[in-house]
């Protein structure tokens, strides 16, 4: 149960979504559009996050698309995880997705919400960082479509009253081989350590990773140091000297330990995929 | 807007039911509908005791606002009578001091339900949904095993 009182709305349209946000945010209300709703309940209950007016986006036609046309595939952003995962449409996705929480839980939590989470994990972000896909947000503005590795810069950059509408992702890359690995601390169930996704498209690996710093990232820079002809400890050496800081040092363990596990991590996604 | 009346389908019977926007569907269920069997663990969706079922899924009941509920079928243990996973929960001594049990009772059953060809991974996937502090996890999974085998064999 949450400790403070606040409006609800259920918009039916995504202007009527935008102008009652605007509207909401005049009056001092500290909108808040909410899909899955997990982390406004339980960090309102402890009191970390707060609103005066909730907007319910999670039955917005636009939001709860799931198909392939035109060779991409449309996923909107209120899906849940679960249904994702059952529909097993893009299955690096599928694969990430699924080590999200536990499956109940999942069954709440939405693609969108994941995304713009505040924790820092982030996880369902990374198969669309390497898969160069777009997003459609919506805002005071309008809609636009944009690359998502434009506006994803440690978290989705979106302007007040904007929300994620769809993500689109060309089908040329989700046929591609691909591997996803979470780490734990503890068992299968522990919050994660690192999680990391990659892709391959012809010669060359792509690698986005979560859990490692305080948020997810794809960088270009690691990657052409990993898709050198160099020696594969070489490439994993430079690589590690070009990661994004600060490294995380957390109950779930220390930056060394992090860097430690990334390295085996690199050394077992090369070897996989045969470039050793 | 801070309070609204919700319409909820909880076990085959339709309630009206008053709630704030910030009372959790756990809340609502246990405190205004007198349905205590859903309980409430870490109220942080990590162990799944308040898990019920609504629209077919299992849902943890501390993760969803009321006022999410309404208009939707909700059931809760009590809602079950006679199930085949109940009787198997007995039969395979599946509970110890018995907090747990409503919750993966629930989910075990939103699983039959959903998949009655389950097999080991996906099995493993939705049970590790709910935690045991008595750790009777092997009793709880044979008992899951045996509803599914007993199907199987029927078809």
């Amino acid at each position: 149960m949450l400790p403070f009182d606040f409006d609800y709305f259920k918009p039916a349209t995504l202007k009527e979504a935008v102008d009652l946000y605007r509207d909401l945010d005049q009056r001092g209300k500290k909108p808040m559009f909410f899909s899955g709703g997990t982390e406004l309940i339980t960090l309102g209950r402890i009191a970390l996050a707060y609103t005066e007016a909730v907007i319910n986006i999670k039955d917005l036609p636009e939001c709860k698309v799931m198909h392939v046309s035109n060779d991409q595939l449309l996923l909107g952003s209120t899906l849940t995880l679960t249904k994702i995962e059952e529909a097993n449409l893009f299955p690096l996705l599928t694969k990430i997705a699924s080590e999200v929480a536990d499956h109940t839980a999942r069954g709440k939590i939405t693609l969108g919400g994941n995304i713009c989470a505040r924790i820092f994990y982030r996880e369902a972000v990374l198969p669309f960082l390497l898969a160069d896909s777009k997003v459609l947000i919506v805002g005071p503005e309008g809609k636009k479509m944009v690359p998502i590795n434009e506006v994803f810069k440690e978290q989705l950059q979106l302007k007040k009253g904007e929300f994620l509408v769809q993500v689109a992702t060309e089908t040329r890359f989700i046929g591609a081989p691909f591997i996803g690995i979470k780490r734990r601390q503890q068992w299968d169930t522990g919050y994660p350590l690192i999680t990391i996704a990659a892709l391959k498209l012809g010669r060359e690996l792509r690698v986005a990773i979560s859990g490692l710093c305080p948020f997810p990232f794809r960088s270009k820079e690691l990657e052409a140091s990993l898709n050198s002809d160099k020696p594969v400890v070489s490439r994993i050496d430079e690589a590690l000297s070009k990661l994004p800081t600060p490294i995380l040092e957390d109950v779930e363990g220390s930056a060394n330990y992090r860097l430690f596990v990334l390295r085996n991590l690199l050394s077992d996604i090369i070897s996989a995929f045969g470039k050793s | 807007m801070k309070s609204h009346t919700i319409l909820l389908n909880i076990n085959g019977e339709k309630r009206s039911v008053i709630v704030r926007s910030g009372d959790t569907l756990l809340y609502v269920i246990r405190e205004k509908l007198g349905l205590t069997g859903a309980k409430p663990g870490c109220l942080n969706g990590d162990c799944g005791a308040c898990t019920v079922n609504v629209e077919g899924w299992p849902m943890k009941s501390c993760l969803m606002l009321a006022v999410e509920a309404n208009g939707k079928k909700v059931i809760t243990i009590e809602g079950l009578e006679n199930t085949p996973i109940q009787q198997a929960f007995v039969e395979n001594f599946a509970f110890q001091c018995g907090y747990c049990t409503p919750g993966f009772i629930m989910n075990c059953h939103s699983l039959i339900e959903r998949h009655p060809d389950a097999e080991n991974p996906l099995i493993k996937e939705w049970l590790e949904s709910n935690i045991c502090r008595c750790t009777g996890y092997a009793e709880i999974e044979k008992a899951v095993k045996s509803v599914l085998r007993k199907n199987q064999s029927r078809e």
